[in-house]
C-alpha cells in the first residue's frame, strides 16, 4: 500500500494542517515508508484471532447517572483566546 | 423493499408513475441526568457553558468513562423495537472539525452498534397499517451549539449539549409516501414516551431526523438519495419528503441525474437547498476509539431490563381492540399518549367502552386540539365524561342533548347528573307527551301530512318539529315511533 501526492494534500486538509506544495513530495515519502514499514504485519497469519482491544484483561468501567461535575463557565473558557459572555467566540461559520 | 409499488402511493410525473423511497435517521436524546461520558448535567437552557465539564470541553489528558443508565436506555429503546440486542459493542471516533465539536471527532458506534434490527408498526390511515424495519441503533454524543447571529463577524459556541447522550435510530428504506414519514415518526416518538428513554421534544431538539429521500419507477432498483438534514417537527418532515421527491422528478423528467448529496430544508420557502460545504467532510476516517473497552453486558442484564418496562404501545392497543371491542384505528388514537390512554380506561370501565371511546376521541380529543389543550389540563375529568355516558346509556339524555351537556361541563364545570336534573335536560320518553306534542303538529299542518303519507322521507321534518316543540328533549326513537303509527306510515 503507498499513497500519492493527491492523498497527502487530502490527508493534511482533512487534519486541518497547512502543507505547502513544497512539503509534499517528502511527506509522501515519509508515509509510504511508514506504510510499508507497518506493511510486514500482513506477512502474519491471523485467522480466526480476535482483534485485540486492550492488553490487559478487564472490563469498561461503567458510572453511576449523577451530576457529579461542572468546571464552572469561566473555567471551561479561560484558555480560550476570544469569549464573550462565557461563549467561545470563534470566526463565523455558518451555512 | 422491492415489494410492488402500492398504486395509491405513486407520485404522477409529465412522463409517467414515481415512487418515493425514503429511510431516516432519528436522533433522540437519551434522557438521563448526566451525559454519555461526563458528569455534567444535561438540563436544558442552562446559561452557556454551564453544564460543560472538562471532558466535554475536550481538555487535554481528559477520558470519557460510560454512564450505566444511557447504557440501560439503550437497551430499553431496543426492546421496544422488538430489536436484537448486542451483548457486545464498540465505540468509534467519527473525525470532523466544527466549532461546537471540541475534541475534534465524535464517539460514536460505527462498526458494532449495541443494538440491530428491529420492526416498528404503524398505523398510517385507518385503513392502511405498514411495517418499518429497523436497521439499527447506536450510541453517540451530542455536538454543542453555536450561535451564529449574535455578531456580523463571530460564531458563538456554547457546549451544554456537547457530550449529551444521543440513540441514533437507523430505519430501512421502507417508507412510500409524505404521509407514512409523518406517521413513522409519530409512533416511534410513542414508543420512546412510553418507554421513558427519549422525551420527544422536537422544540426543544430532544428528536431531529435526517430524511433521506429517492425516487424510482415502480418495480426498478433504489434510486440516487439526497439526504436532507436536521429536520425538526413532524410537519417539516412530511413537507421536506414532498418538496424533495418532486424536485428529483423534474431533474429525471427533464433528462438530468440526481447528485448524492447532503441538502437543507427551508420551510419558509418550501424547498431544499444543497449544504455543499458539507460534502468534503464526508470522509469521516472512523476508527475504534483508543479510550473505550467494549460495552458488554450479558442477557441477564437485558431481561432485568426488559421485565422493568410499562406496557408498550402496541400491547395497549391490543388489548384495547381485545378487552374493549373497539376497531384498530381509534385504538392506536387512544395509546398514542399513555395519559390519553389512561383517562380513556377510566372513562371505559364498567361502562359501554365503544361509546366511551366515541366520545374520547371525538368530541373530547377534538375539542381538545381546537383549543391547543394537552390532557393533563382537560376541563373535563375522565369521571365527568363518564357520568356523561352514562346518562346517555341509561336513556336520561339524547345523544344531542349530551353533546350540549359537554359543551355545559366543558366551560362552566359541574357534576353532569346533577346539571341534568337542575336544567331540565332529561329526554321526555313519556309517550303521552309526545303523543300530545304529534297531534299538535299534525293538526297545524294538513298539507304535509299528505305529502308525508305520499312521501315517507317527509317524516324528517315532523321529526325536526317535535324536538323543536320538546327543546329537544324527546327520545328520537319514541318519537319516530309515535309518528309512524299516527301518520299510518
Amino acid at each position: 500500500m503507498s499513497v500519492d501526492q493527491a492523498t497527502v494534500r487530502r490527508i493534511a486538509h482533512l487534519a486541518r494542517i497547512a502543507v505547502s506544495p513544497e512539503e509534499v513530495p517528502h511527506l509522501q515519502q515519509e508515509l509510504n515508508a511508514i506504510l510499508s514499514f507497518v506493511e510486514e504485519l500482513s506477512a502474519v497469519d491471523v485467522e480466526g484471532v480476535e482483534p485485540m482491544t486492550s492488553v490487559v484483561p478487564m472490563k469498561m468501567v461503567w458510572r453511576k447517572d449523577a451530576v457529579t461535575d461542572h468546571a464552572g463557565a469561566d473555567v471551561v473558557v479561560a484558555n480560550a483566546p476570544v469569549s464573550e459572555d462565557n461563549f467561545f467566540v470563534v470566526p463565523k461559520v455558518v451555512e | 423493499m422491492n415489494a410492488p409499488a402500492n398504486p395509491s402511493k405513486l407520485i404522477k410525473g409529465a412522463t409517467g408513475d414515481w415512487e418515493i423511497v425514503v429511510g431516516m435517521e432519528i436522533h433522540a436524546q437519551v434522557s438521563s441526568h448526566s451525559k454519555l461520558f461526563s458528569g455534567a448535567s444535561t438540563d436544558f437552557g442552562g446559561d452557556p457553558n454551564s453544564h460543560v465539564s472538562l471532558v466535554d470541553a475536550a481538555m487535554p489528558g481528559m477520558l470519557p468513562v460510560i454512564n450505566e443508565e444511557c447504557v440501560k436506555q439503550a437497551v430499553r429503546t431496543g426492546i421496544g423495537l422488538k430489536a436484537q440486542i448486542n451483548h457486545r459493542s464498540t465505540f468509534d471516533r467519527k473525525n470532523y472539525f466544527y466549532p461546537d465539536l471540541p475534541q475534534g471527532y465524535q464517539i460514536s458506534q460505527f462498526k458494532s452498534p449495541i443494538v440491530g434490527e428491529g420492526v416498528v408498526i404503524v398505523d398510517v390511515t385507518p385503513t392502511e397499517q405498514i411495517t418499518v424495519g429497523i436497521e439499527r441503533l447506536h450510541l453517540e454524543q451530542d455536538a454543542g451549539k453555536s450561535l451564529h447571529d449574535q455578531s456580523p463577524t463571530d460564531s458563538f459556541v456554547d457546549l451544554n449539549r456537547s457530550g449529551v447522550a444521543l440513540m441514533e435510530i437507523v430505519s430501512k428504506p421502507d417508507i412510500r409516501s409524505a404521509e407514512e414519514a409523518r406517521a413513522y415518526v409519530t409512533k416511534l416518538r410513542t414508543i420512546l414516551r412510553y418507554l421513558g428513554t427519549c422525551d420527544g421534544n422536537m422544540e426543544q431538539g430532544s428528536l431531529r431526523a435526517d430524511v433521506n429521500v429517492s425516487v424510482r419507477r415502480p418495480g426498478e432498483g433504489l434510486g440516487t438519495r439526497c439526504e436532507i438534514k436536521n429536520v425538526n417537527s413532524i410537519r417539516f418532515i412530511g413537507q421536506a419528503v414532498d418538496v424533495e421527491a418532486r424536485r428529483q422528478i423534474a431533474i429525471l423528467e427533464d433528462g438530468g441525474s440526481i447528485d448524492q448529496e447532503t441538502r437543507l430544508f427551508d420551510p419558509a420557502r418550501g424547498e431544499t437547498r444543497s449544504m455543499r460545504s458539507k460534502e468534503e467532510a464526508h470522509d469521516y476516517r472512523y476508527f475504534p476509539d483508543p479510550d473505550l473497552l467494549p460495552l458488554e453486558f450479558d442477557e441477564a442484564f437485558v431481561e432485568e431490563l426488559a421485565r422493568g418496562l410499562p406496557e408498550l404501545p402496541d400491547e395497549k392497543k391490543a388489548r384495547f381492540m381485545r378487552d374493549y371491542g373497539i376497531a384498530s384505528y381509534d385504538a392506536g388514537v387512544l395509546v398514542a399518549e399513555r395519559a390519553s390512554a389512561d383517562f380513556y380506561e377510566a372513562v371505559a370501565t364498567g361502562r359501554d367502552a365503544k361509546m366511551a371511546a366515541n366520545w374520547v376521541i371525538n368530541e373530547l380529543f377534538g375539542r381538545l386540539n381546537k383549543e391547543g389543550f394537552d390532557i393533563a389540563a382537560s376541563p373535563v375529568s375522565a369521571a365527568q365524561l363518564g357520568a356523561i355516558v352514562d346518562l346517555i346509556s341509561e336513556g336520561v339524555i339524547s345523544g344531542k342533548i349530551a353533546k350540549d351537556l359537554f359543551e355545559i361541563v366543558w366551560t362552566e364545570g359541574g357534576d353532569p347528573r346533577a346539571l341534568v336534573e337542575t336544567r331540565g335536560m332529561k329526554q321526555v320518553t313519556d309517550t303521552g307527551a309526545i303523543e300530545a306534542a304529534v297531534d299538535a303538529i299534525i293538526a297545524a299542518n294538513p298539507d304535509k301530512v299528505a305529502q308525508a303519507q305520499a312521501k315517507p322521507t317527509m317524516l324528517g321534518w315532523f321529526v325536526g318539529q317535535v324536538m323543536k316543540q320538546t327543546g329537544g328533549k324527546a327520545n328520537p326513537q319514541s318519537v319516530n315511533d309515535v309518528l309512524k303509527s299516527k301518520l299510518g306510515i
